[in-house]
This record gives structure tokens, sequence and C-alpha cells, in this order.
């Protein structure tokens, strides 16, 4: 729509580098007054770090960013805030005990003979307000408004006069659907006033809702700029996954290096030979029987239903879902960050409360109140953040690895320290665990390390269903490989898996049936084979295969 | 508890060893006074038999030591967890008062001593439900306690000292048993108690995992809110028995001063043990060399002739160079200036 006018902001040629990590690789950027710009990418490839470059938190290493003609280089928020430059972060960062107007100009209050003019400041926070069509008291607390008019308050607290570009940095991961139309209103009218926005967000539905142009990025680079009408969801969801649904071979494709070479590795270790690279994607012809690790789900009669979820919600995090998970089953669950792959898995754990639905396995019937419950009823659960909900840093690698099995023994009845110690060395060997010592921090082990230690602590509770949630991510690809061949190897041997991971080739490879998840709810479930990895793309993007 | 320095064989006697031991620098801070009172006061060490007691400056400084290890035994706990308990001096005020007047309006001692533990078990609970169940901050919810119980132990005595006659009562904070304090068994006796239960189960783990990574415990199956609660019940229950050995040894319910700012030196005591404040790993004997550190400042302080006055001044600065030990950007610091 804007291509005649010049950008209000271009970045271009961006580098940065974190000690082992290239987060952004000639990454770029240009906004035009009047638009709304979307920004998507995977977990990972460099958004969160372009935005942090843009509003003066990180230094780039090289690159050139130009506002209005002249370059700039904000060295703070504030600075970049200054410039015109105004950002919304993921996280409401205002205070709720504060009025609204005092949280619209906190650090700012406006000043009459040297005083604070309480008077003035609500009125201008008023007007401020109703420009964005939003008419409250501005002198009650903030805590006493729904998230959605919080995010209004963070906007105007943003914007002001000098204001030429407006970040919203995953606006609506916490809003339910009317609070996102209401927020979404606010926008075009910025827009109409010539404000140009940057809008993240995981949302496919709200991405086309909203925008005007996209731009996608993939490890760190551009992958390229399009507007919104002439891109489909299809292609959308391909540019970002970097998968190879436009008919490309996989591997060349460029899901990312590390990741092909992953599935190269592991198809070998399975079938004992090099793979051709059509194996790299789901083997479509049915030949199912020998990667098939599940075996009785590959034997053509379905195997008995272990754990059963009807309506299982939360309100503002997962739409009612239903599931089934088999005996001896991989299910795999797919789909795009925020698609409530995650918190699906919470609710089952009981590690958050769902308010709706019901959960069967074994004896037990009715909604998990507490993860001990689900371990309890036989589910171990790995989470997808390592460092935050999962190791105990500074214990050792055996007690991380006794944890949950003394939990559920009991904290009278100690596990003796000679069978902890023989628990421990056991996995510590049969996952090759690179350790000094079953008695070594398990703070001071690699990721991948502390990952098979944390893997290792389900296992010891033998669990009849385990999820594992993006167990692979952050770490190398040799422990990646050993991880998944482990597990796989478990199914084989009568354990459930509910498998999540970003990477898609990853779960078709590994589940015997998929669920995709899409907007915080399940839009299907699949069998192994019924789906490539295009159609799955189809199904994650929105578009019925 | 640190199970690894437990578990480590003790023929390893070398100097990095003993060094790197988690009890190495409050031992030294304790042995470090000891030799002060050695050279400066005369007969220190000296001890004598009188009616069958043992008397001396160490048996002294170990008796009047007893109800601030018991409150540095209970506090060590909840500090594992990431709490703290701001509340135990009001605690040992109530109870104190409670057992105190119901001796004093002749109810049997039994009673007494049952009724001054159920009112600091109550305490306890109630901070624990405020902390766990209601994920009250810590310091914010024992505050509440802290106002509030020794405004109760007042209201209980109309502000009035109680002074009771009463020697089996007495028995508790200033009687003797095989020529030693009794004091001393009690501590000795929950010392032991709450020792064993961390070697023999996994109560130590446990706390350990709330106090690292609460979340990653509660995933793990712990119950982290029930460990929590009775943490404070815990601490609380040091807090009453305190509370009746000091009841007991000045003969009276003083709900005014008994215990005053007992808390703060409980926190101190634990610090000095090598406790550190943000949780996990704790030491229950550092913390009892922490208030044996504590007292022995006290009396040095005293006994070489140094003006009351000055005693906080000279507290806060000991307290200062242990803290400086522990700081690791000190050490940075300190590293660079090499």
């Amino acid at each position: 729509m804007a291509s005649a006018i010049t950008p209000v902001l271009e970045l271009t040629g961006i580098h940065k580098e974190f000690p082992g990590v290239k987060a952004l690789n000639d990454a770029g950027l240009r906004l035009y007054p009047g638009e709304v710009h979307t920004l998507m990418g995977q977990n990972g490839a460099g958004k969160s770090t372009l935005i942090k470059v843009l509003t003066g938190v990180h230094a780039p290493d090289r690159g050139r960013m130009v506002l209005l003609g002249h370059e700039i280089s904000p060295q703070s928020t504030l600075e970049a805030q200054e410039l015109g430059i105004s950002t919304v972060y993921q996280e409401v960062n205002l205070c709720p005990n504060l009025s609204v107007a005092e949280n619209i100009f906190i650090g700012r209050y406006p000043r009459k003979w040297g005083m604070v003019d309480w008077r003035g400041m609500r009125e201008q926070a008023r007007k401020l307000l109703l420009d964005l069509e939003v008419d409250i008291d501005v002198a009650s607390p903030l805590s006493r408004y729904p998230l959605a008019i919080q995010q209004m308050v963070a906007i105007s607290r943003a914007l002001n006069i000098s204001s030429r570009v407006l970040i919203l940095d995953e606006p609506t991961s916490s809003l339910d659907e009317a609070e996102v139309q209401l927020l979404f209103r606010v926008l075009r009218r910025l827009r109409e006033q010539g404000m140009a926005i940057l809008f993240v967000t995981h949302f496919l539905d709200q991405t086309y809702a909203i925008s005007d142009r996209i731009t996608v990025m993939r490890n760190g680079e551009r992958e390229g700029e399009y507007a919104a009408s002439e891109l489909s969801r299809l292609a959308l969801v391909n540019k970002m996954i970097g998968a190879a649904a436009d008919a490309a071979p996989p591997g060349a494709a460029g899901a990312s290096a590390p990741a092909a070479h992953a599935q190269t590795a592991i198809a070998a270790s399975k079938t004992g030979t090099a793979p051709a690279q059509g194996e790299l994607a789901l083997d479509v012809d049915g030949d199912a029987a020998n990667k098939q690790p599940g075996g009785t789900a590959a034997s053509g009669e379905a195997a008995p239903v272990l754990l059963r979820a009807r309506g299982l919600a939360r309100r503002g995090v997962l739409q009612p879902v239903d599931i089934d998970v088999r005996e001896g089953e991989v299910l795999g669950l797919a789909g795009l960050l925020g698609s409530g792959r995650t918190e699906l898995a919470r609710l089952l754990f009981g590690a958050d409360r769902a308010d709706g639905g019901s959960v069967r396995i074994g004896e037990h019937e009715g909604i998990f109140l507490t993860p001990r419950e689900a371990i309890g009823s036989g589910i171990g659960f790995c989470s997808e953040d390592r460092k935050l909900e999962g190791a105990v840093l500074s214990l050792s690698v055996r007690e991380n690895l006794i944890l949950a099995l003394q939990a559920r023994t009991g904290m009278l009845r100690a596990i003796p320290l000679k069978r902890q110690q023989e628990l421990a060395e056991e996995y510590v060997k049969a996952l090759g665990i690179k350790t000094a010592s079953i008695e070594t921090p398990i703070g001071s082990l690699s990721g991948g390390n502390q990952q098979k230690v944390l893997l290792a602590r389900w296992l010891a509770t033998s669990p009849k269903l385990m999820i594992l949630d993006e167990p692979t991510r952050g770490i190398d690809v040799r422990a990646k490989q050993e991880i998944m061949d482990y597990v796989t190897a478990l199914c084989r041997k009568g354990m459930s898996i509910l498998f999540i991971s970003s990477e898609l080739p990853e779960v078709l490879r590994c589940s015997d049936r998929m669920v995709i998840m899409r907007d915080r709810a399940a839009c299907g479930e699949y069998a192994r084979g019924q789906l490539d990895e295009e159609s799955v793309l189809q199904v994650i993007a929105g578009e019925a295969a | 508890m640190n199970t690894r320095s437990l578990a480590a064989p003790a023929a390893t006697f070398t100097p990095g060893f003993i060094m790197n031991h988690p009890l190495f620098k409050p031992m030294a801070a304790l042995m470090a006074l000891l030799l002060v009172d050695l050279i400066f006061i005369p007969g220190f060490f000296s001890l004598e038999v009188k009616e069958g007691h043992l008397y001396g400056a160490v048996i002294d400084i170990i008796n009047r030591a007893a109800p601030l290890m018991l409150a540095a035994l209970g506090m060590t706990v909840v500090i594992a967890t990431r709490g703290i308990d701001i509340s135990v001096g009001a605690q040992v005020a109530l109870s104190g008062t409670v057992a105190c007047m119901l001796i004093a309006d002749n109810t049997s001692m039994p009673v007494a001593l049952a009724a001054a533990m159920g009112a600091a078990l109550l305490c306890g609970a109630w901070n624990g439900l405020l902390v766990a169940a209601l994920k009250l901050q810590p310091i914010v919810a024992t505050l509440i306690l802290m106002v509030a119980g020794r405004g109760l132990a007042q209201l209980l005595t109309d502000g009035q000292i109680i002074t009771v006659y009463y020697k089996q009562y007495f028995f508790i904070g200033s009687g003797y048993l095989l020529g030693l304090p009794f004091a001393l068994y009690i501590v000795a006796a929950v010392f032991a108690v709450v020792a064993l239960m961390m070697k023999k189960t996994a109560l130590g783990l446990f706390i350990q995992s709330v106090g690292i990574n609460p979340v990653a415990a509660r995933l793990a199956g712990l119950r982290t809110a029930t460990l929590i609660f009775f943490t404070y019940v815990f601490c609380a229950a040091c807090a009453g028995v305190a509370g009746l050995m000091i009841s007991s040894n000045i003969k009276s319910a003083d709900a005014n001063n008994a215990g005053l700012l007992l808390e703060l030196d409980a926190i101190l005591a634990v610090t000095l043990g090598g406790t550190s404040l943000a949780g996990g790993k704790f030491s229950l004997a550092g913390s009892v060399i922490g208030a044996l550190i504590i007292q022995t400042l006290t009396y040095t302080i005293y006994s070489l002739g140094v003006p009351p006055e000055v005693n906080m001044v000279v507290k806060s600065l000991v307290v200062f160079a242990v803290c400086l030990s522990q700081s690791a950007e000190f050490k940075n610091l300190w590293k660079r200036r090499k």
C-alpha cells in the first residue's frame, strides 16, 4: 500500500552475536507510515533480538538503522522513545496499584509551580485515552480494569507527540477474543493517523486480521517481506518453518542446519543406512511397521486408550480439547508456538488447573489438581523450561534424578543411599549422561546432559504416560538423537508418550498419531501416514487440507 | 543439611578438604573468639564443680545460648525454604506468658506447658497458612504476628511482669542434670531429632529442592505448600520451647522484653553458620555454631570491660566482617586487588 512513500524506519544488515549464538545475521526491516506490519518467525528466529536492537536494549554488532532519513543508534529504551520509537512489551509492565492517569504519566508527571499538576494530568490522560476510544475513569487504580484496557493504557503511555513508530511485542497473548478486537480497533485508528505499527505475534488469524505487510524471520535472517494480501497462510507457515512444501527437496530448503543434521543422523541410526533425502519427510506409503516403535498401534487394530481427556479447558488459555492417548503409542502434538500445545500438556499434568473437562487414566477420573496427583496416576512431565521448571541446580545429579521417585515414595520412606546411587549410575550409563560423577551438581552439566538427567528423573518413576514438551530444545545434535532413540525404545516396551516439538519433521517421524493445534484449540487428529509435511502445514496454517 | 559433606569420607583430612568444608568458616570464627578469650580473660576455660554442678564461663555461655540455638534451628529450616520468620521473639514472649500465667494460677505444670506449646504451634500454623496457602511474602506475613503476638502477650499480662515461684518450672531454664544445664539437653534432643530426620528421611532433600527451585519441586510431585507450612510450625515450636526456657530462667513472664529481637539474632546465627538467605543448602550444625559465636561475642565484650553501650557496635562489626567473608562480590574485588 505504501511502497511509494519513503519508509519511516529502515533497518539493514543488522548483525548481532551473543557468545556462541548468531542471533541476527544480516537482518532487516522496513516500516512505512500508516501501516500495521507484522513480524513473524519461530521461537529463536531473532524477533525479540531485532526488537531489542531497535529499542536500544542491545547494540548491534553491525548494521544501519535509519529513522526519517537520519541514522540512529539508540543506547537505551528511553533514548529510543525520545527518538519516536515506542514499545509495548508482552508483559504489561505497569503499576497495578497506581491510577490509570499516574500510569500513563509515570516518570514524567506534568508540573505546575514545581508541584505535580494532578488535575491537568487526569485531563490529559483522559484525552489520550479518548483518542484511542477508551472512555474510563482515569483516577481509578489500573488493576480494576481488564487486561485489554491495561494494554491500551500501556499504549497511550508509550505514545507521545513525537511517536512515529509503535512496537507491540505479543500484546495479545493473554487477551480473549473480544479484548483482541478492542485492541485492533485502536490499532486501526492509530494507523489512520499515520503511525507505523510493528506487531509481533504468533497467532495467524490475528496476523491476517490486522496486517498490511508481513516480515518473516528465520534463523536470524530476514526471510522476506510480503504484502499480507499476497501471502497465503500456507506460504507464510512454510516460510516460518522453512519446510519444503513447495516441492523443493527438504534438506535443501533449509530447515535449520543442525536440525537437518539431526534428522539425518536419527534416520540413519534407525534404518542402518544413509537415508535418501525423501525419507526425511514422513513415510507416506504406509510402510509403518518398520519404523513404527509402538508395536500395538502398528499392528492395525487400535491399542486400548490409556488416557482420555474430554473438554479440557482453561479460560483464556485453552479452548475445550478432547484427546486420547493409547497404550504404547507416541502421540505427537504439533502446532506453532502459542497454539496451546504446552498449555494442554500442563492441564493434563495438573501443573495448571483446568476449569473444565475431565481426564481419565487408570482409576482416576476428573481433572488433576496438582502434579502430585498426576504422578500418582502414572504421568511424567518433562517441562520445556529446563532451568526454571526442571533442574534443581545446586543439587547433585543423583538427588535430581531420584527427586520425583522419592516424592512418590513419600518423605518418610527415604530411598536408601545405596539404591539411589545404583539408580543414578544405571541411568547415567543407559542415557550416556556425561558427568564427572553422580554427586556433581546438575548445574555444571551441559544442557543436553541436564535434560537427560531430568528425563531419567521421570523414567525412574516408571510412568505409563510420559509428556515430553520440547525435550530436544536448545541441546546439541548428539544428545537430541540419544534422547529420542531412548524414548522411542521405551515406547516399544509399552510406555505411551505425548510428544511436543516445534520441529515438525521430528514430530512427523516419531509419532504414531498426531494432534494438530491452532489458536489455542485442537483442530485435527491424524493417524500416521495420513498426513505429509505439506498437509500438516496446511492444517497448522488453517487452510483445509 | 549438607548431605554431600556427610557422605564425604572422613579419611581425607587434607587442608583443601577442611578449608572447603561448609563448617570451616563458622568454626574458624568461633575458634578465633575463643582464642581472644583464652588470652585476655583469665580463667576463661577453667571449670569447677560446685554441689555436683559444672560451673565456668564456657558452661555459662552454652547455657545462655540455649534459647538462641533453638530459635536458630527453627529459623534454619524456614530460611532453607526461601522463607523467614520475624515473629520468633513474639512467639517466645507469648509462650512464656501463657506458661507463667497458668502456673501463677496454680494450674498443673504439664497443662501449663502444653498450653504454652499449643499457643506457639498456633502461631506457627498461622504463619504457615499465610505463607504457604495465601502465598504472602514471608517477611510481611510474619510481621503480622511479630506485632500481634507480643501485643497479645501484653494484653494477657496487662503489661505487667508476672513472677512465678514454682521450683519444677525453674528446672527447664536453670536446672542441672548430671552436672550439666538441663537446657542443654533440650537443645541436644531437638538437634538430634531434626538431624536424624534429615538423615533418615527425605526431608532434607525436599527442603533443599523447595528452597532452590520451588517450581521444579512442585512439578516433581512434592507437596511444597505442606512442607513450607510445617517449617513455620517447627520454627514456632522451637520458639515456644525457647520461650519456656527464658521465662523459667528469669522466673517470670516479661511480655515487653522476653525474646525481644531474638529473631534477628536467630537469622544472624543462621547466616553465620553458612546458610544462605536465598534458600536451598542449609546447615543445622552451622546455625548452632552461629548461635554460640553470638553468645561468646556478647560474653567476651562484657568480660573485657567494654562498656555495654559499645556492645551493639562491636557486634555489628563482627557481623559485617563475617558477611563480607561470604560475599562473592567482595571476594572478586579482593582477588582483583591482588
